[in-house]
């Protein structure tokens, strides 16, 4: 039996990053908002104390913080004529459950993708000729551009309190910021991290070969903070337990540390946990969003009707959730029409290992945190000429090593044995003056014709619905990106005096077990023509204009750079949209 | 002004909605008036509303359900436990059969309309220092509440303390009747901030040391006493114990938004702040800061243990695990965020109530329109063993400016027991 509850304004389908700030907008403008979260309620003190939440075990190893595969999971394949298997153990990305969401493991590593990248296609196209493009791969613009995503960018950095150097002030360039960022309008509301050794040893060989490094913009943040709704954080201590783990010191920005406290306060907003939506109900006609129903931990099953609907949750639960609930047409790789499910990309990840003679070397890697570093931007985007090297995309490089955690920080040089007494001492003698960043090298996955989600066909979730199934590789292209940029970072390393220097390139197939980010992008990507789209510029989707998706799963293809900044700016500008012209006219933004 | 004589009859169509198994809320056409208020008058009944801010009447009536004022909630004393009693004008359960003159007996001299005393949990003590003008705007205000039916046995006390009769023997010795006479040769901001703390605020009611009988220890008041499992801190100007540090403005934040520079309300000082200061006009804050901070008193000094005290060295040791990532290794915390326990006078407390819960249970700040934050301290008790408690506190409280008696092993483990912690 199914509960119908009282009608909400509007019903908001997970409450990571996106769902609390389109919470705390929309109850801003007056609306009665629920929020319904899977996973549990996560407090601070509660789930994430100072004198617990630094077990490696617990919450790396274990995956405390994150979805259990037990409870959902999906396929995978590499190829569309293999059968794909359900993951049973989380490997190459991460998906969060609970309150937060992502927000709570992450490393705040808080970036603007290029102004080139919105416009991706028509800027290469532009530059290199339709031809320089392989010919499956699927890029587009976006049909937002940097600049109308500026001011979100810097509402989502003043939530966070975000610490950085700035590159690009209104296109004045600034010594010792990213000089290849977009113009901001105004500079990091904290100053840079403090870096450790190895990160300024790293600074200091890159600038000596020539390229201007500039500390990583973090949400670990330098100083103490009041954000504008007067939330209150305090400084990372550089304990090196933030990647994976939540924060207990309120220094690293989540929905806990900026929003929350505020949400809560207010008597139009209801958050339900441990409650999972199954679908969203459209009317008959299928163009209208008429609620959700969901299913709380006890098994119940109610319906929640609202006038508008937001859905953010995770990339591929996003995606799934389109599909269920039939809304949109599911993409079809092989006539190459629809669109749920299109251009799905996730990140190319690679890494040098380097060792350095340890009676001069002493780098103390457990001084860190999730989002320390310096890097460089010279081999990001389009920061470079590609006419050479025959191939597109590239990353942000850099010493980014957030951890010394005991269970995984164990450099051997290679030909090392793998255990045993030799392996002991090797593991002794490179400790303190071995480096590993953590992603080293953060190229872009641009998308492709058979890289995409969809329904699978054999497996099933505990509620009869059929799992996600992911089918993706890496295509040539993101492999000689990744050699070339692979090679760039390993000179750095030499220059810094490393006394060897272990290239680990990201190679094919793409492999489900090996860990990179958790930046699953696209599926549900946005644009100008619904033909190739699901939503619009204003992540609203072209079929039912009642209902917006939040996340990553609206690019159209992943840059170089971690992707929480601009997920968090199109929620913003998005909720702008909403707020400014949908309330006061519902239906569709874009007219096409 | 009417008399209590000239009350209209009470008329009342009641439509009723249960609630709860025991209260039940009653709503419709309410024609009557209780005692004199007049409905109309807007301004009393809005002082009125004030006042009983002030006088947090909410925290201890509140029915068991939250019902406002509808009464059952328990109050625990050193004597037993009462049961505040309902103050909707409900006319069968509540006070809307009360005159003026009874309600102006019961806040001022301590006695019920049958002649009966109260029992002093109610804070008539201090009530007494409210003038006739300001208690019946609180009933004014309390009139215009809904009336609430249910029935509450306040006296749960064990023989001999049930009597009430006795009550007339404790009077004797404690309770000393009279409005509050305004002090001439102090400024009208002076003589506002002694009233609302010897009266309404009866800030006394926690913060003065109570004799065996609960009676105040006027020669020591206002400073600190053991409640509840905390310890309601020294508020007067003591530079080592109490608001010494403190400038005015820092008490007016700690009223008002829960949190200041050094520390934070938590616990019942977090309910008064929620409920009650939190929502006092600035300019009665800061006439309580300024009477506050004319109070003075004496500690006696007490001696830290020597240096190299084994006790302290570990207590060091543990601090710089345990608490230095928040508040810093030199105890100063963030502003705001985590207490600056170098300087946060509740640290170096005549007993160590607080610092032991806090320690041993966490604790939840109070969120304020001005502060949202809440941040909240993790438990400790889970992970530290009695000893360790005891020295980590015993260090904090004989480290930066602090001198404090030690906490013993056995104190934690008495106090551990009572918060009903396994270990």
């Amino acid at each position: 039996m199914t509960t119908k509850l009282p009608a909400k304004d509007v019903v908001i389908i997970g409450l990571g990053w996106t769902g609390s700030i389109l919470a705390h907008e929309l109850t801003e403008a007056g609306l009665d908002v629920i929020a319904i979260e899977r996973g549990p309620w996560r407090n601070t003190a509660t789930n994430f104390a100072p004198n617990y939440a630094q077990d490696e075990l617990r919450y790396r190893i274990r995956h405390e913080l994150f979805l259990q595969p037990a409870q959902t999971t999906f396929t995978f394949r590499n190829k569309m004529d293999q059968g794909a298997l359900p993951i049973r153990n989380w490997g190459a990305f991460m998906p969060p459950n609970g309150v937060g969401g992502g927000g709570v493991h992450w490393n705040a590593e808080t970036w603007r993708f290029l102004p080139s990248d919105f416009v991706l296609r028509s800027h290469l196209t532009q530059r290199y000729g339709s031809k320089f493009l392989p010919q499956d791969m699927t890029i587009q613009d976006w049909g937002v551009t940097y600049d109308e995503l500026e001011p979100h960018y810097d509402r989502f950095e003043y939530l966070c309190g975000t610490s950085g150097t700035a590159g690009n002030l209104n296109g004045q360039i600034q010594a010792g910021g990213n000089p290849f960022e977009g113009p901001r309008s105004r500079p990091y509301p904290t100053p840079a991290q403090q870096q450790p050794f190895s990160h300024a040893l790293f600074g200091k060989a890159a600038a000596e070969l020539g390229y201007k490094p500039f500390p990583q913009p973090s949400g670990n943040l330098s100083q103490a903070y009041t954000n504008p709704l007067n939330v209150r954080m305090g400084p990372c201590t550089y304990c090196g337990f933030c990647e994976w783990f939540g924060c207990g010191n309120y220094s690293k920005a989540s929905p806990q540390t900026t929003l929350l406290p505020v949400l809560l306060r207010k008597a139009n907003f209801e958050a339900r946990d441990l409650c999972e939506v199954t679908r969203i109900n459209t009317d008959s006609t299928g163009k209208r969003a008429t609620g959700v129903t969901f299913v709380d931990a006890s098994g119940n099953e109610f319906e929640q009707p609202a006038d508008l609907v937001i859905l953010s949750a995770f990339t591929i639960f996003n995606v799934q959730l389109l599909l269920l609930s039939k809304i949109g047409t599911p993409y079809d790789p092989v006539s190459n029409k629809g669109v749920i499910g299109r251009n799905f990309t996730h990140q190319t990840i690679s890494d040098v290992e380097s060792f350095f003679d340890k009676s001069k070397f002493i780098f103390n890697p457990f001084i860190a945190s999730g989002s320390i570093g310096m890097c460089i931007d010279e081999f990001n985007g389009d920061n470079f000429d590609h006419g050479p090297h025959g191939f597109v995309g590239g990353g942000y490089m850099g010493q980014v090593q957030t951890n010394g955690r005991p269970i995984q920080t164990a450099p051997i040089p290679p030909g090392t044995p793998k255990w045993g007494a030799k392996w002991k001492d090797a593991v002794r003698d490179n400790y303190l003056s071995a480096l590993k960043p953590g992603t080293g090298v953060h190229g872009s996955m641009y998308s492709y014709r058979d890289v995409y989600v969809d329904l699978d066909p054999t497996y099933r979730d505990r509620f009869n619905r059929p799992l996600a199934r992911i089918t993706m590789d890496f295509h040539d292209n993101e492999i000689r990106q990744n050699a070339f940029l692979t090679d760039k970072f390993a000179e750095i390393f030499h220059a810094m005096g490393a006394q060897q220097v272990n290239k680990i390139y990201r190679k094919a197939p793409y492999d489900v077990t090996d860990y990179q980010t958790t930046h699953l992008c696209g599926g549900a990507i946005m644009g100008t023509d619904p033909r190739t789209s699901a939503v619009n510029r204003y992540s609203q989707s072209w079929d039912v204009t009642n209902l917006f998706v939040m996340g990553a799963s609206n690019f159209p293809q992943n840059a170089g750079y971690n992707p929480t900044g601009t997920v968090a700016a199109l929620a913003f500008w998005s909720a702008q949209a909403i707020r400014s012209r949908y309330i006061k006219n519902p239906g569709p933004l874009v007219h096409t | 002004m009417r008399t209590a004589a000239a009350r209209a009859p009470i008329v009342r169509i009641v439509a009723v909605l249960a609630v709860s198994g025991c209260a039940a809320v009653s709503a419709g056409v309410r024609a009557a008036t209780y005692g004199s208020a007049d409905q109309q008058n807007f301004a009393q009944i809005e002082r009125g509303r004030y006042l009983t801010r002030v006088a947090d009447c909410a925290a201890c009536h509140a029915g068991v359900d939250g019902t406002p004022f509808a009464g059952g909630r328990p109050i625990e004393t050193p004597f037993g436990v009462l049961e505040a009693s309902n103050i909707t004008p409900d006319g069968a359960t509540g006070i809307g059969h009360w005159s003026d003159e009874d309600f102006d007996a019961a806040l001022r001299e301590g006695r019920m309309p049958d002649g009966s005393r109260v029992y002093p949990a109610m804070p008539y003590p201090y009530y007494t220092k409210m003038s006739r003008a300001d208690v019946l705007a609180i009933r004014a205000y309390l009139n215009t509440i809904p009336p609430v039916h249910h029935a509450v046995a306040s006296n749960q006390l064990p023989f001999p303390y049930k009597m009430r009769s006795l009550m007339a023997v404790w009077d004797a010795l404690y309770f000393k009747e009279g409005e509050f006479r305004e002090d001439a040769s102090k400024s009208p901001e002076w003589n506002r901030g002694a009233y609302l703390v010897e009266g309404p605020g009866h800030c006394g009611a926690c913060h003065t040391p109570k004799t065996s009988l609960g009676g105040d220890e006027l020669k020591h008041a206002y400073q600190g006493y053991a409640l509840q499992g905390w310890f309601a801190p020294d508020i007067t100007d003591n530079e080592a114990t109490g608001l010494g540090r403190w400038s005015p403005t820092d008490v007016l934040e700690y009223l008002k938004r829960g949190h200041n520079k050094f520390s934070a309300a938590s616990g019942p000082m977090g309910e008064e702040v929620l409920d009650s200061s939190s929502r006092w006009t600035e300019a009665d804050l800061r006439a309580i800061a300024g009477y506050l901070k004319g109070l003075s008193s004496q500690t006696e000094s007490s001696h830290p243990p020597a240096a190299g005290d084994p006790v302290m060295t570990a207590g060091a040791a543990i601090y710089w695990d345990a608490c230095s990532a928040c508040h810093k290794a030199d105890g100063s915390g963030v502003p705001y965020l985590f207490p600056d326990i170098a300087h946060a006078p509740s640290v170096a407390a005549r007993e160590p109530t607080t610092l032991i819960r806090v320690v041993l249970q966490g604790a939840e700040t109070t969120a304020t329109d001005e502060e949202p934050t809440a941040p909240q301290m993790p438990a400790f008790g889970w992970q530290l063993n009695d000893a360790q408690v005891a020295a980590v506190i015993t260090y904090i409280r004989n480290s930066w400016s602090h001198a404090a008696p030690p906490v013993t092993e056995r104190e934690v483990r008495s106090a551990r027991a009572s918060l009903a912690l396994e270990h």
